[in-house]
């Protein structure tokens, strides 16, 4: 195994702890404003230093993962859940009027940048958590349906799914049978990109006020916070960065890390 | 190459139309109505529904659609409910920031990525390679938007070599383009990340073609192979991700306009879902979603450039 | 002597090769091997090509060939390890640095490839393709080497009214653009020319054309050939010398008519046996009608030029008719294109005519569409490539069972053990293979594990799809006696799709040659290839590389024994 897939697995399950830790236990209350305790440097009491109204940036790191984690994974889960049936099918029926469909939805989903539709969704209903969800998982939906569909075109062309046909099976049991689980390297990659995708997308929309709304804590808030304290105190605006440099990193060690272990052209073949 | 490039505008246009459908209806069942909100809440029923006549509120929606795009095709956005101006005229101020901010950082994101991927290719699995490798994955996980902070901390604040934000308008072009600067840089490199493993692997792909060793064995050296044979097929896949970062680009451009209070199309896109100005908000995503378009008719059309078999075929 | 040849090379072959005077061999291997992190490629392989002959190196895949070609050249890869000495005019290769390999690359030896279709510059003309050769040299000026270039691509057989240099590789047929590649490799007339299978991805005519036009160009240019192949049918013909090679060793060597005539090694022994290996066919009554094809018409969408402009439609199967006998072995021979393979999928049901009807045993293939699950459990198929009909993450034992779908009540627990056992055995593997994954197989026994699944229900008829193209002569020969076995034990009728003439020939009793979505001649094997009747079949039997017997002796223009 690689140093950067062990790297790569460290962080990712490093903030999926926190996150799941600051349920049960973080160590400052997120609630609890203290102005006179305002913009301290890390300190033994304070690890990663206090905001703006004296709140402990370690507490709100740990429970803004949650946010940043929870919201990507819905958002890559959406995009997973639609994209790849879709995919699957448009790619049984190449040319029938569902592929033309799907490929032609997804020229136009692609032609909204995700903070546009994210825009567009917050102008009908407002800003929310909710929203970015709905926005990154929308713009997640042809992203995994046109992989889906590629990889899933190329193996309609080899000759085991000829077999398959002529052992009497049909386009959906084929797909399920043969075809997904093929595939199913190729989602779990392209899966950790997306996720870390939609962190840095959640965070985008935080900062300009289109994700998740106070008092959920978000990084992406955290650092509109910090905007002006910049250069009071450097912390405020490092740490949340920091942050989510760091589980994006991750990810995408992660990711890469496990295309080159599980990608069957790399692995010796013993035929 | 001529039914290619009629093919490919026939989709455009379709594009296009569905495209403004989408967000007419999106923006249509919208909760609110812009004439109360334009008069406040104190507004007399009667004021309120002269407003509405006036702006064409009480027509039906597919009169109201038809006007909307007619009015666009012929460069008229509307008016704004806020400011009662021509969003056409809002739109064209804005535009000069967000879109030079945009083409610039693309243009440094080009000039980093690909010289990068290409030096990152020829020296595949040495140390050059795994340098840029480790960069490339360091861009593309940081938000740019604090990219930008830490810039205008490191910049602006500690060195004072840039202003922290503002723009002071094209009358003076040098220091325009200096305030554009630390956007740009900001934009561009996370793209340039992308760009430039997109270049590597697309050229390292290229490198174990048959005609790589058909030309080595006419006698080219690796480094002739690479730049003759090598470079103009591995740019075909590149296109398309310089096309699809345009988008990203003009996205990104949005927040980064947040961070430097720069007066462009961002500024305005969020000053108007505060005000609930929604025919500037769906007139200005239309722009950006046009821009996309556009943008990628062109990327298609630089690829039947580029690749002679698309030109021939279909 | 022993060979004979389809065409009358200029000065080809004969019993021995004159007897040249050569005091400096153009290509001398002394002791050179090769290896890649410990393993063994090459082991202290020798060679030795004289100016203006040609030397064959031949043997199976992974012996080694291809990469002693690539070492002739010094375009080995980097990783590699390796030992002893290349001489090209003197000049050790395997010392020489890279700058100077480069300046001799192109100029002193020059290089053609298997693949035509990947191994010219997608998006560049050919004729600055051939040029490229001559600039990266600095040999002549500009308007010289396009004089040049424009005259060597005549040379080589591109007619400049139809394929000018200003085509790009893609409009351009597979023969055509193994002839740009070959005009890059010899427009600065280097003195050694290497072919690496150059006719291995060319139809059988076209093969033979290009094989016409290499032997050419070392009479008339006296420059040297090596030759490399596995089909010793197409060197037996043109090669002065052949080298045997396996596992990385060159096995036996000497001129084309000895080591014909004496095969002094059992390895070359073996490849020439399997070579014109006849499948121990046993004879049989033919009964009813059992598959019946009626003016069958398959057509293909092709993609509109624009998207007003009307589809336009390919048809690939012209209203083909014939019937196949219970018990019968029908062969189906054409070149690439001809539309075979759609005719044989058109019978499996997996895709619809457009006119026309199958049917088995009185009953059609689709109705309403669909096929008949009944009528389909009687047809099964096995396809040509050994790695890529397998689904890569199933065990044998669920490959093999996967038709037990088309039975409406399948066996179950043991019965269906007990199924998969036998078939494993039918084929000559081992009931215990059912556990283990498809990746542990060679290709050999790949293409059993194919059959064992095309046999597990019991199936009437089969189509074997170029079954045994990818395949090496020796395990083709192994594969071609199973299938001749299980046609005598169960009475098999098949139909067995291939372009190779000689396996068709061994292994059918009636033949049909289809040429462009018609069928242009069928009839009993032996009449068929002992004396066509329609000229495309007889263009294809002269084609075809031929190998005759040892034993026979003879003169050299007594013709070769038909095939």
């Amino acid at each position: 195994m690689k140093p950067t897939l062990i790297l790569g697995a460290l962080l990712t399950l490093t903030f999926t702890l926190a996150a799941l830790l600051s349920f049960l236990w973080t160590p400052g209350d997120v609630e609890a404003v203290n102005i006179a305790a305002r913009l301290q440097p890390p300190s033994v009491a304070h690890w990663l230093g206090t905001d703006h109204l004296g709140r402990d940036m370690l507490s709100m790191v740990m429970t803004g993962a949650r946010t940043s984690l929870a919201v990507a994974l819905v958002a890559v889960g959406l995009g997973m859940g639609l994209g790849v049936p879709l995919g699957l099918a448009a790619a049984a029926r190449q040319g029938g009027w569902l592929d033309e469909l799907v490929m032609r939805a997804n020229d136009l989903i692609f032609a909204f940048p995700s903070l546009v539709i994210a825009i567009l969704i917050t102008a009908i209903f407002g800003p929310g958590a909710l929203n970015a969800i709905l926005a990154i998982g929308i713009f997640n939906i042809p992203v995994f349906a046109r992989l889906t569909r590629g990889a899933a075109l190329s193996f309609w062309r080899r000759e085991f799914i000829l077999a398959a046909r002529v052992a009497g099976k049909g386009a959906p049991r084929i797909s399920l049978e043969h075809i997904l689980p093929n595939l199913a390297n190729l989602l779990i990659v392209q899966g950790t990109i997306q996720f870390s995708l939609g962190i840095l997308a959640e965070a985008g929309l935080s900062y300009v006020g289109l994700g998740a709304q106070p008092p959920v804590p978000s990084w992406g808030r955290m650092l509109a916070d910090a905007q002006t304290m910049v250069s009071l105190a450097p912390h405020v605006a490092i740490v949340p960065g920091l942050a989510i440099l760091l589980t994006v990193l991750g990810l995408n060690l992660l990711g890469d890390g496990l295309r080159d272990a599980l990608d069957p052209r790399l692995r010796p073949s013993r035929a | 190459m001529l039914g290619y490039a009629l093919k490919r505008l026939t989709s455009l246009a379709v594009s296009l139309l569905v495209a403004s459908l989408v967000i007419f209806l999106v923006v249509e069942v919208a909760p609110g109505d812009p004439a109360s909100y334009m008069l406040g809440m104190n507004a007399q029923p009667d004021t309120v529904a002269a407003l509405r006549t006036e702006l064409g509120l009480d027509l039906p929606k597919w009169q109201r659609y038809l006007a909307w795009l007619g009015g666009m095709l012929t460069g008229d956005f509307g008016t704004s409910y806020t400011y009662r101006t021509p969003v056409a005229e809002m739109v064209a101020e804005r535009i000069t920031v967000s879109l030079p901010l945009a083409l610039y950082a693309l243009g440094l994101s080009t000039l980093i990525a690909l010289p990068a991927g290409i030096y990152a290719a020829a020296r595949r699995g040495k140390a050059g390679d795994a340098g840029v490798i480790g960069a490339t994955q360091l861009g593309i996980a940081i938000p740019n938007f604090w990219f930008a902070m830490l810039l205008v901390l490191l910049f602006a604040l500690k060195l004072r070599w840039f202003s922290a934000g503002g723009f002071p308008g094209w009358e003076q072009p040098l220091l325009a383009l200096k305030s554009l600067t630390l956007p740009a840089v900001a934009l561009a490199l996370p793209q340039a990340a992308i760009l430039a493993r997109v270049m590597r692997s697309s050229l390292i792909d290229i490198l174990s073609e048959d005609f790589i060793r058909t030309a080595r064995a006419k006698g080219l050296s690796r480094r002739q192979a690479l730049w003759r044979h090598g470079l103009r097929n591995a740019l075909i896949p590149v296109l398309t991700i310089l096309g699809l970062q345009f988008s990203f680009l003009l996205a990104g451009a949005i927040i980064i306009e947040q961070v430097f209070f720069l007066p462009g199309l961002g500024r305005l896109i969020f000053q108007s879902i505060t005000q609930r100005d929604l025919i500037v908000v769906e007139s200005v995503v239309m722009l950006l979603v046009f821009a996309v378009i556009a943008v990628n008719f062109l990327t298609d059309m630089a690829y039947a450039i580029a690749d002679p078999r698309l030109r021939h075929a279909r | 002597m022993s060979v004979s040849s389809g065409q009358k090379y200029p000065g080809g072959p004969g019993a021995e090769p004159p007897v040249r005077q050569v005091s400096q061999a153009l290509l001398q291997v002394e002791g050179l091997s090769l290896a890649f992190g410990g393993t063994a490629i090459l082991r202290d392989v020798s060679l030795s090509l004289p100016q203006g002959e040609i030397l064959a190196l031949t043997g199976e895949s992974g012996s080694g060939k291809s990469m002693t070609a690539l070492a002739a050249i010094g375009l080995l890869p980097e990783r590699a390890e390796t030992s002893g000495r290349l001489l090209l005019s003197g000049r050790d290769l395997m010392t020489l640095p890279e700058r100077d390999l480069c300046a001799l690359r192109g100029r002193e030896v020059g290089m053609v490839f298997q693949e035509p279709m990947t191994a010219l510059n997608p998006v560049q003309r050919i004729g600055d393709q051939v040029m490229e050769t001559i600039l990266i040299h600095k040999a002549m000026s500009r308007d010289a080497a396009r004089a040049r270039a424009a005259e060597v691509m005549a040379r080589v057989g591109l007619d400049p009214e139809r394929i000018p240099p200003t085509r790009y590789p893609h409009e351009l047929s597979g023969g055509q653009r193994q002839r740009v590649g070959i005009a890059m490799a010899i427009a600065l007339r280097p003195k050694l020319l290497i072919a690496d299978e150059p006719t291995t991805a060319l139809d059988v005519t076209t093969q033979a054309q290009i094989l016409d036009l290499l032997t050419g160009l070392v009479r008339d240019e006296g420059m040297g050939l090596l030759m490399i192949t596995h089909d010793i049918a197409v060197v037996a013909g043109m090669a002065d010398r052949i080298a045997v090679m396996n596992a990385g060793r060159i096995v036996e060597q000497g001129p084309t008519a000895q080591v014909l005539a004496e095969q002094r090694h059992p390895y070359t022994r073996q490849l020439f046996e399997a070579s014109r290996h006849q499948a121990p066919l046993a004879p049989v009554t033919p009964g009813e009608t059992q598959l019946s094809v009626q003016q069958a018409v398959r057509d293909y969408p092709l993609p509109r030029r624009h998207p007003l402009a009307p589809r336009r439609m390919f048809r690939a199967v012209k209203g083909v008719s014939f019937d196949i006998r219970r018990g019968e072995r029908v062969g189906l021979v054409g070149e690439s294109g001809c539309g075979k393979s759609t005719l044989s999928r058109a019978i499996l049901g997996l895709e619809p005519l457009q006119a026309g009807m199958i049917t088995l045993d009185g009953k059609p293939i689709l109705s309403h569409g669909r096929p008949d699950p009944e009528i389909r459990r009687r047809v099964q198929v096995v396809f040509q490539d050994p790695y890529g009909s397998f689904n890569p993450r199933h065990s044998v034992g669920r490959i093999i069972a996967e038709p037990f779908h088309l039975l409406p009540d399948p066996p179950k627990g043991a019965a269906r053990q007990a199924a998969i056992a036998g078939a494993l055995t039918a084929v000559g593997l081992k009931p215990e293979h059912a556990g283990a994954p498809i990746h542990a197989f060679s290709g050999g026994q790949r293409q059993r594990i194919a059959i064992a699944r095309a046999l597990i229900i019991e199936p009437e008829l089969v189509i074997f799809d170029e079954a045994v193209s990818a395949l090496d002569v020796r395990v083709r020969a192994q594969i071609l006696d199973l299938v001749a076995e299980l046609s005598r034990r169960r009475g098999l009728s098949y139909l067995f799709v291939s372009h190779d003439l000689s396996v068709v020939r061994s292994i059918t009793d009636r033949v049909l040659v289809m040429r462009e979505g018609e069928i242009v001649e069928r009839g009993d094997t032996s009449d068929v290839f002992d004396n066509p009747r329609h000229w495309y079949t007889k263009t294809l039997m002269e084609a075809a590389p031929r190998l005759r017997a040892p034993e026979t002796g003879g003169e050299d223009d007594a013709g070769g024994e038909p095939l």
